[in-house]
């Protein structure tokens, strides 16, 4: 019964900026509106079809056969590529994209070395085509994003798929007719949880859309507010594409439901091909492609031009430490909050019996997940008006003078966690989900209560889910722009802020220190979440000692479940000055 | 692996929402705050010089986006003092938004021309910044008119930033104003035939586009080339500045040809808690030693007249400031904005 | 712990969109106390459930469930699972992944001093055949071995009454049997009551004092084994009985065959 409230007030509390919004979306003209349906949507919502279907098949292709190729075989640098291959989680899209734009530009390192191949001189004599374009970014998101196909579909390989492709061996398959008649068809409820995620990125994404020059829905939510000053139809755009957004997703869930039982079989892991000679060669050559192309590249990019500035920006200022620190406070302070709220909502969605009462639980969890599906700005935009709200109210009450809420670091921790609670839910749910219903009876009849049996089986066996859930949520909080942007405090700054305003007046090689330090306190993240991924069962010896994995053989990875499950890489939005 | 993270976690988490939560208000006397648009670096060495001379501290807020969302849902309990922003359109919303209030100052009315402040102080603008033409530096253009972007003979080669942005709907707002809305939206169609690449990027990837040979010509703000070819030498932002020339364009039509200029500027928060210090620092801003930094560390043009400029900008001669009424564009600003959609500029 | 059992016209149902699904129809039995008694019928009669319900997971909407006299479910009331002395023993043996062996059977006691907890599970460790594995976690033991890890734990706390939910149908035909006898020697030793759920005939014969015949969620017979397959009270018994034992004489006589012939 707590739980449930608890739960009810969660989703409630995320659900009050999307309400502002719808509120604010009331309010439009309607001439604006056929100016809109006449000349922006049109091509923006074709764009954005076109960008989904492109970083779509992109992700999927990179993930998949990244995913199958570190899991089925065995070849010299896999185990580094393992969890390599979720670097570029931790570099935001934006500073990919702007990487890239430098890498490839005509008087840039890439195209010089072409011109000097091919014996020309000045580039306007030969040049490529420009990155500035739809190819440009889905090239950009796709680098960027396939990290989360490349998660759910490796877990699926690792912990699924031995028992079926053995049979498969042994009824003569080879190994390409394995991975196309089996392995990939398996792997089909993985993918599409990984590229749901993905898609949803791409969706929201400002940062590098804008700057590559592609209209999306998203960009012309934000250029209608910000250029036309008007914010009830970008409200309207935002929420059509927040209906769509939940419209795919109970597609795709319901498309899933069968399946999700299925995956109650025995774990068990692969047993790997050894690859010898120019095949290992090849497959960590292709393996070391995406991470090349996500990581490596925009980091050798950012580390270059850091040191080309370091005697300029005297090295590293103390604004810049008070900004890591701030970011380091504020997405502890977000991680733990979203975390308990994630909490409440998934065992509170679980504990309940009563079957009416249940499908309430659900949907407080489908709701808690909501933030996740719009904009950080349109968020934040929608969080204004509760927040001072709530800060009237307040001094109504107790006469407080002066804002409590609104322009306090608790504001932007409350943004933080109302937009990335969908991570914690759903990393939450798969994780009970993977908890049989016979441990909370056994717990039951050995006279502990519901509660005591929530901290002393359930918790522990949550571990790896909350854990792979906190990070993630962690370094989410700590690439967030948009909404730090619009609801900061005074004299504050986060690492992001800090880059944004250096990069503001597009001397973006100044920002990159900043930039740097961003992904580097990303990666610590993400390399214990790949680490964490990487404590896979292994197979049984009872002669040996005991190893601590008995947590993790039975949770293999948080990875499996529902659609906002797990995510990464932030909206950083930037618009140019 | 979680305990260590997670109890440092909890502390920072715990001292941070403590701090914050309690450091809300509680501001003292001597005290002013400024939410701005404008980026943190060009503001705050003047913010400091302020500080250092007056001994009045400066609370600052830089929001990117959705400064007047912000301060409208503050209310009345918002502890702004000073709005500052970027853009005529932005400023004339914040005054119709009803977030500022008069504050009529002799200094001011003094060094502000009537045609660059609101009635009653409404607004003032602070500094200027006029659009011009980079030029790829080879080639034989001395003079030119914004019109003549959309000559067919530079197809190909012409570089922009989005045209929905604010700098760019401004100039069209002035070109509505000056040449008229069907002009206008042939123009429009001519620059975007002519377009070398997408309309995409910030006002400096004009020069670097220009170096990189993707076009010849372009239209950027006019700080930036201060910015640039007072850049270290070898450094990138001084290869593109020298790699053009600038010419400053004029509209066709006008009789007194000018070149378009948007501004900088500022007004009081309608509930300020400081209002005397507002003003005071609204007149500090635009005192010589302020302004003096508005020309020579961000080479824009200052609206004191007088004021010594930067040698690179003052290099580029004298601006001649288009006779059209800075309010004019705020006029025309949505329209402009909604033809820059029918023409598809951006796609 | 010799308690007695009684259901006096126990009723439960599933709560369906299409309203209330009756799986169970007024079924009474009693169980002498230190008996061990089974529910024997083919999948869907409603054994499993009608164990659920004296765990205290089900709630009846008719009829009551009564331990030693005391009335721990009925219609109107119902007491938590926690709060009756029950103890149960799970098909998917659900010990605590994350706990050592001593760790699982340990975790009923905390009431305990820690003294008398560790004498207790080393009693219990003892009882199985167990006590070397006491450090072990679940996932290193055979599965017969960590069937025997949860009746050591069920029984730990001293229950009034063990519940079996079909326990060995997950282990192999030799462990089950051996474990089936095992089961059966320590429950007498003890004097627990204990109720049994299967549909494995040879189990059910091999253990139970008491046997009833389930179909459709009403119990056909509850007798004694003897009972049951000489003096069938119903034809569906003797059909079910006999079809079983049928069974039973042909897969002996494979097995002879093949030993003959191997």
């Amino acid at each position: 019964m707590i739980w449930s409230c608890g739960a009810a007030l969660v989703a409630l509390i995320v659900c009050a900026p999307l309400a502002a919004l719808g509120w604010q979306a009331w309010g439009a003209s309607a001439g604006h509106w056929s100016h809109l349906a006449q000349y922006v949507l049109p091509q923006a919502a074709a764009n954005t079809g076109l960008l989904l279907l492109g970083v779509g098949a992109l992700t999927a292709v990179l993930g998949t056969g990244s995913a199958w190729l570190v899991s089925a075989y065995e070849f010299r640098g896999r185990r580094i590529l393992s969890w390599a291959l979720l670097l570029p989680l931790a570099v935001p899209t934006y500073i990919i994209a702007f990487a890239y734009l430098d890498l490839l530009h005509p008087i840039g390192p890439v195209q010089g070395a072409i011109r000097a191949l091919l014996g020309y001189d000045s580039p306007r004599q030969f040049r490529l085509p420009d990155l500035r374009s739809l190819p440009g970014a889905v090239f950009v998101l796709g680098c960027a994003l396939y990290p989360y196909v490349y998660l759910s579909t490796r877990a699926m390989f690792m912990t699924q798929a031995a028992n079926v492709l053995e049979a498969a061996r042994t009824l003569g398959a080879g190994c390409y007719a394995a991975f196309w008649r089996v392995a990939l068809p398996m792997a089909r409820p993985a993918i599409a949880v990984g590229l749901s995620l993905a898609l949803l990125e791409t969706l929201n994404d400002i940062g590098a859309s804008e700057f590559l020059g592609v209209q999306t829905l998203t960009v012309s939510v934000y250029t209608t507010w910000i250029t036309r000053s008007d914010l009830a139809s970008a409200a309207q755009i935002a929420l059509t594409m927040l209906v769509i957004v939940v419209g795919l997703i109970l597609l795709e869930r319901h498309g899933r439901r069968r399946q999700r039982y299925a995956a109650a079989q025995r774990m068990r892991p692969m047993q790997p091909l050894r690859l010898h000679g120019w095949r290992a060669l090849l497959a960590a050559g292709l393996c070391a492609l995406p991470v090349m192309l996500g990581f490596v590249a925009p980091a050798l990019y950012l580390l270059w031009e850091t040191q080309k500035r370091l005697h300029l920006v005297g090295g590293v200022s103390r604004q810049l430490w008070a900004a890591a620190g701030n970011t380091l406070a504020i997405a502890g302070a977000a991680t733990l909050i979203t975390l308990a709220c994630g909490l409440v909502v998934a065992w509170a969605a679980r504990a309940t019996r009563d079957s009416g009462r249940r499908r309430l639980t659900q949907l407080y969890a489908r709701a808690a997940g909501m933030g996740y599906a719009v904009p950080g700005t349109v968020l934040a935009i929608g969080l204004l008006t509760p927040l001072g709200l709530f800060d009237q109210a307040l001094s109504a009450l107790l006469g407080t003078t002066g804002l409590v809420l609104m322009g306090s670091a608790a504001a932007l921790v409350c943004a933080y966690a109302i937009r990335f609670l969908a991570i914690a839910c759903g990393g939450v749910e798969a994780g009970l989900a993977r908890i049989p219903p016979s441990l909370e009876q056994a717990s039951r009849l050995l006279g502990e209560s519901a509660g005591g049996t929530l901290r002393r089986v359930h918790l522990p066996l949550l571990r790896p889910a909350l854990g792979a859930a906190a990070l993630l949520v962690f370094v989410d909080a700590m690439k967030e722009l948009p909404a730090t942007l619009l609801l900061r405090p005074m004299n504050f700054d986060t690492l992001a802020t800090w880059l944004y305003g250096e990069a503001a007046r597009g001397t973006y090689e100044e920002g990159a220190v900043a930039a740097l330090a961003i992904v580097a306190a990303g990666l610590i993240p993400v390399i214990l979440l790949a680490r964490g991924q990487e404590k896979m069962p292994e197979t049984r010896d009872r002669d040996q000692k005991p190893k601590r994995t008995a947590v993790d053989r039975h949770d293999p990875a948080p990875v499996h479940g529902d659609a906002p499950a797990l995510a990464g890489a932030a909206h950083i939005s930037d618009k140019q000055p | 692996m979680k305990s260590p993270r997670f109890a440092l976690s909890t502390l920072f988490g715990a001292l941070c929402v403590a701090g914050a939560t309690l450091a809300a208000p509680a501001l003292a006397a001597e005290e002013v705050t400024l939410y701005t648009t404008r980026e943190p670096k060009l503001i705050q060495p003047l913010l400091d010089a302020y500080t250092k001379e007056s001994g009045v501290k400066v609370n600052t807020v830089f929001v990117k986006d959705g400064l007047l969302e912000r301060v409208k849902a503050e209310g009345d309990k918002s502890p702004a003092d000073v709005l500052m922003t970027v853009d005529i359109g932005n400023l004339l919303d914040l005054v119709d938004g009803g977030v500022t209030q008069a504050a009529p100052s002799k200094a001011l009315e003094s060094v502000v021309p009537a045609n660059l402040r609101g009635a009653d102080g409404s607004w003032y603008a602070l500094s200027l910044r006029d659009r011009v033409l980079y030029v790829e530096k080879e080639l034989p253009v001395n003079s030119f008119h914004y019109e003549d972007l959309a000559d067919p003979k530079w197809k190909g080669k012409v570089c922009i930033r989005s045209g929905q942005h604010p700098y760019n709907t401004g100039l069209v707002a002035a070109m509505i104003a000056h040449d008229g809305a069907e002009a206008t939206e042939k123009w429009l169609r001519g620059v975007k035939a002519n377009l070398a690449r997408k309309a995409a990027g910030g006002d400096r990837d004009v020069a670097r586009d220009i170096l990189g040979g993707i076009c010849d010509i372009g239209l950027a703000n006019a700080y930036y080339v201060g910015q640039m070819k007072n850049a270290e030498p070898g450094s990138d932002a001084r290869k593109w500045g020298d790699a053009i020339k600038v010419v400053r364009p004029t509209f066709a039509k006008a009789r007194d040809g000018g070149t378009h200029v948007n501004i900088s500027g500022a007004a009081v928060a309608r509930h300020a808690p400081h209002k005397a210090e507002a003003v005071k620092l609204l007149e500090y801003l635009v005192s010589v030693p302020a302004q003096t930094l508005y020309a020579q560390a961000n080479y824009e043009y200052p609206v004191r007249e007088g004021v010594k400029l930067d040698p690179v900008m003052a290099g580029l001669g004298p601006l001649k400031v288009d006779a059209l009424s800075v309010a004019d564009i705020a006029k025309y600003r949505k329209q402009a904005s909604e033809l820059v959609d029918k023409v598809g500029f951006d796609n | 712990m010799t308690a007695s059992l009684e259901l006096d016209r126990l009723s439960l149902a599933y709560d369906t969109p299409r309203g209330a699904l009756r799986v169970v129809d007024e079924l009474s039995l009693a169980l002498p106390g230190g008996h061990i008694g089974c529910l024997l019928g083919p999948s869907g009669c409603g054994k499993t459930t009608v164990l659920r319900a004296i765990a205290g997971f089900e709630p009846p909407i008719d009829g009551r469930i009564l331990l030693d006299g005391a009335v721990l479910s009925s219609a109107a009331h119902c007491l938590a699972p926690e709060r009756r002395r029950v103890g149960m023993m799970f098909q998917d043996y659900a010990l605590f992944p994350h706990l050592n062996v001593q760790g699982n059977v340990a975790f009923g006691l905390r009431r305990l001093d820690r003294a008398c907890r560790q004498r207790r599970v080393a009693e219990m460790l003892e009882m199985v055949g167990l006590a070397q594995a006491a450090d072990s976690y679940p996932h290193e033991l055979s599965g017969g071995q960590q069937q025997r890890v949860a009746l050591a734990r069920a029984l730990a706390p001293s229950p009034e009454l063990l519940l079996l939910d079909e326990p060995f149908s997950n282990l192999d035909a030799d462990a089950r049997e051996r474990l089936a006898f095992e089961v059966r020697d320590i429950l007498k030793h003890t004097g627990h009551t204990a109720v049994l759920v299967t549909h494995d005939q040879a189990e059910a014969f091999a253990i139970a004092d008491r046997i009833g015949v389930m179909a459709q969620g009403k119990v056909a017979q509850w007798d004694t084994p003897y009972n049951l397959r000489h003096h069938p009270a119903t034809p569906f018994v003797a059909d079910f009985i006999r079809r079983e034992a049928l069974a039973e004489r042909r897969a002996a006589a494979y097995a002879r065959g093949a030993r003959r012939h191997g």
